[in-house]
């Protein structure tokens, strides 16, 4: 198995992340530089599940760095609906493309889908399980707004199904991060990913509400809790409002306190707070181009590991 | 070497000659094959399983379930004839009885006996619990589980398993 494919955030070092944030925030400050390093290069996009923005910022970054994009198309439409494997369309688009992203629902396919194939492959979220360019992302807006040593941060909602939650903890666990998770409790992190970061070693706190550590916190990152998740509308509304933040919330916190969220949001960050210095979370979603040009930049060289 | 009973007489304990004998006789001799012994109480099937053993197959086995013993108060025995098993079959065994002696008999005397060891990893063995592992779907893809000192995990969705890891048994 090759080493440049990027599948997890779990075994990221930390040398590895801070290479690719460096040459991210080198990327950010002076993007001619790179633009057109990577010309002739191609980008297969495998998305067996709808993420137009995930997607587009892949897409973005490709063709920053001077090269292009092959993309399959909606699943509805391709030869996936007709029952292909995700193995046998990996090693057909192999064949057209230097990199391959896969967005794919199942825990684990980008994982079986790099051992098929010889050219670099990138995780872009596959089911409950991992999404390590978002982490990337992630960490390259914390470390602009609240630096990655001696942090407490907060990561709110549903953190059970949240991919992006468990790569950011694995991620954060080679800092010195102090991590409180804060959910309802049918919607803990996974036993299996505590297990693992209490194995790593990391700061780890479970909390049922915010309240208990909002003060302390250097960032607060937010996601949604989806209303598919409970078979009672009024359960739903119930949990779901006690994960809401707005101006009021935010009295008791920092006046550093940075917020941000993976997005989309729908109800969980009152549009009040967008105006504030808290707000982290367009910038975010920004942040995700220079990653990810910093990123395909190591990887089509052949230079990062896992 | 001592005949093929399967006494509780390894390792340093004593044996216990007077129930386990009596009990034993029930659970015939083998003439060539296997006696698998110190299977923890109850999972003998589970055995049976791993070994891919459901009667259909003109297998001559016997089982004793719930035998009394002073090393696991009670333990199952499984015996084989005319099979030796393969690594792979003791690997996994491992992971459902942990304890178990594995004695290989040629011409009713049993010649070599050993423990079982637990592997690193085990393939293809075990079906994944989670049903969104890609394991689980139409892939040309073996599953895998890595294996932990108190369970196993798969190596692609990453689901541990500590107590009903017997369900996980293909049933080949
Ligand atoms: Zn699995």
């Amino acid at each position: 198995m090759r080493h440049d494919h990027l599948i997890t955030s779990k075994h990221l070092t930390r040398e590895d992340i801070e290479a690719v944030l460096d040459r991210a925030a080198e990327i950010d400050a002076d993007p001619d530089a790179v633009a057109g390093k990577h010309e002739g290069t191609i980008l297969g996009l495998l998305f067996f599940e709808p993420s137009t923005r995930t997607k587009m910022s892949f897409e973005t970054a490709m063709k920053r760095l001077g090269g292009d994009v092959v993309d399959m198309g909606s699943v509805e439409s391709s030869s996936v609906k007709k029952g292909e494997t995700l193995a046998d369309t990996v090693r057909v688009i192999e064949g057209y493309a230097d990199a391959i992203v896969v967005r794919h629902p199942s825990q684990g396919s980008a994982k079986m889908a790099s051992e098929f194939v010889d050219v670099p492959l990138i995780n872009a979220g596959d089911g409950a399980g991992h999404h390590p360019t978002q982490t990337l992302l992630d960490l390259y807006t914390i470390r602009e707004n609240a630096g990655l040593d001696d942090l407490s941060i907060g990561i709110m909602g549903d953190l059970k199904y949240g991919r992006t939650v468990h790569s950011l903890a694995y991620a954060l666990s080679n800092f010195d991060a102090h991590q409180h998770f804060v959910s309802p409790e049918s919607l803990q992190l996974p036993r299996e990913v505590v297990y693992d970061l209490h194995q790593e070693g990391a700061s780890v706190r479970e909390h049922e509400s915010l309240e208990e550590v909002l003060a302390s916190l250097d960032v607060l990152y937010v996601t949604r809790i989806q209303r598919e998740r409970f078979p009672d509308e009024n359960e739903y509304q119930r949990i779901a409002g006690e994960y809401q933040i707005d101006l009021e919330t935010l009295e008791a916190a920092s006046d550093d306190l940075t917020v941000m969220h993976p997005l989309p949001r729908v109800d969980e960050i009152a549009p009040e707070i967008d105006d504030t210095d808290h707000a982290a979370y367009f910038e975010q979603a920004h942040n995700g181009v220079p990653v990810r040009m910093a990123l395909l930049d190591r990887l089509l060289e052949g230079g990062v590991s896992r | 070497m001592s005949d093929n009973h399967g006494h509780d007489d390894d390792h340093g304990h004593e044996p216990d000659h007077d129930h386990d004998q009596d009990h034993e006789l029930r659970v015939s001799k083998i003439r060539n094959g296997t006696v698998i012994d110190h299977v923890r109480g109850g999972q003998a099937l589970n055995v049976l399983a791993i070994l891919g053993i459901d009667g259909s197959q003109d297998e001559e086995v016997s089982v004793g379930i719930n035998v009394p013993s002073d090393r696991l108060a009670r333990k199952d025995i499984v015996k084989v004839e005319g099979r030796e098993l393969s690594q792979e079959e003791v690997d996994v065994l491992s992971l459902i009885a942990p304890d178990a002696t594995i004695n290989i008999v040629r011409e009713y005397d049993v010649t070599s006996k050993h423990r079982v060891e637990r592997p690193e990893e085990v393939e293809g063995v075990l079906t994944c619990p989670n049903a969104t592992c890609i394991t689980t779907e139409n892939e040309p893809v073996t599953s895998r589980f890595d294996v932990l000192e108190d369970g196993v995990r798969c190596s692609y969705c990453e689901t541990i398993v500590r107590d009903e890891i017997a369900d996980l048994i293909d049933s080949r």
